[in-house]
């Protein structure tokens, strides 16, 4: 089923994602109350909050342009040598706009 | 619970104050991701006032930022309700861990806390409990730093987002994949969580090309969950 975005569309949206967190948020004391949350799906859990992210970039780094990439690659690099993000994001941006300014 | 664990769950304005405090630092660090949210979210298409809604209501950076991934004239709601719950499952572990000391408060209390939980806050007050220190300020009083610098840090990003006229140019159409891709290279590393990430990314490039549009989202966060359940951590919990 898909949204349309345009006028009521988009709050409705922003409603729907508003409650889909709040029952991350509330879920896990909620449930906690019953049954303790067990190691395996603690592991099912934590190893899918990662993959979400890179399910959404793989096909960005594949699909994208030049710039992008080489932006992905900034990006990634400076986080792993700095760890720090807001360094990281701003040089892969950089590395994108200087590429698309005096790109080839 | 032990006798002198049992008041570390209390807190007043006093304890929620302080907590604001300290993570105000944080939080100038968090108007600025707001202020990329907000630029983004224009460039995207959004109504100022649809991006400030989703910052007030929803108040978690990676889902919003995924969001606008599959934002177009239509939203996929499956894919919507999927996305944003395998993202902000981390949540359900911080009340997991949370819990021994949330279940002394009142149910109204207990959830009205966890209405501002992310994880600079969340991190703190578990490290206070763990010092055998009252948290749930740190917790609450925190939470409203952050959510407050996350909604004026989406607020002037709005401001920007219309003055500027050629955001691609400028590589801005890059933020929201740098902010992702930042969040995942900032997490833990080791052969467990590489594994995890190519299965995921495999199954994300396999669907993406062979399966219905944004499935690609649905399968990749499977595949790798399912992958970090065969192959458990094996030293300790957490």
């Amino acid at each position: 089923m898909n949204i349309e975005t345009a006028g009521f569309g988009a709050l409705v949206i922003v409603a729907i994602m508003a409650l889909v967190t709040l029952a991350t948020r509330w879920g896990g004391v909620y449930v906690m109350a019953f049954v303790p949350i067990g190691y395996r799906v603690k592991q099912f859990i934590g190893a899918m909050s990662g993959s979400v992210l890179v399910a959404l970039l793989a096909p960005m780094a594949l699909e994208g342009d030049t710039a992008a990439r080489l932006a992905l690659l900034t990006t990634a690099v400076t986080m792993l040598v700095l760890k720090k993000p807001l360094p990281a994001i701003a040089a892969g941006v950089l590395a994108a706009a200087a590429f698309r300014q005096f790109g080839l | 619970m032990h006798g002198i664990n049992e008041e570390l769950h209390r807190f007043d304005r006093y304890t929620v104050w302080a907590g604001f405090r300290t993570l105000v630092p944080i939080s100038m660090f968090v108007v600025i991701f707001g202020a990329a949210f907000g630029l983004a979210a224009t460039q995207a298409g959004l109504d100022d006032s649809i991006i400030l809604a989703m910052s007030g209501l929803v108040f978690a950076g990676a889902a919003q930022f995924a969001a606008l991934e599959l934002w177009g004239s239509h939203v996929p709601l499956a894919t919507l309700v999927v996305t944003v719950f395998a993202i902000n499952a981390r949540h359900l572990l911080m009340g997991a861990t949370l819990y021994q000391w949330l279940q002394h408060l009142p149910r109204a209390k207990r959830y009205g806390v966890m209405l501002v939980a992310s994880d600079a806050n969340w991190a703190l007050s578990m490290q206070a409990f763990g010092n055998r220190q009252p948290g749930m300020g740190l917790l609450l009083g925190g939470g409203i730093a952050l959510w407050a610098a996350w909604v004026a840090g989406t607020w002037i990003g709005i401001l920007f987002g219309g003055a500027i006229q050629d955001p691609r140019m400028l590589g801005l159409d890059m933020v929201m994949g740098c902010f992702l891709l930042a969040m995942v290279v900032g997490g833990e590393k080791n052969l467990r969580v590489l594994m995890i990430w190519t299965v995921a990314a495999g199954a994300s490039l396999l669907a993406y090309r062979y399966l219905p549009e944004n499935s690609h989202v649905v399968a990749g966060a499977v595949a790798g969950g399912i992958a970090g359940t065969v192959c458990p951590e094996k030293t300790r919990e957490h």
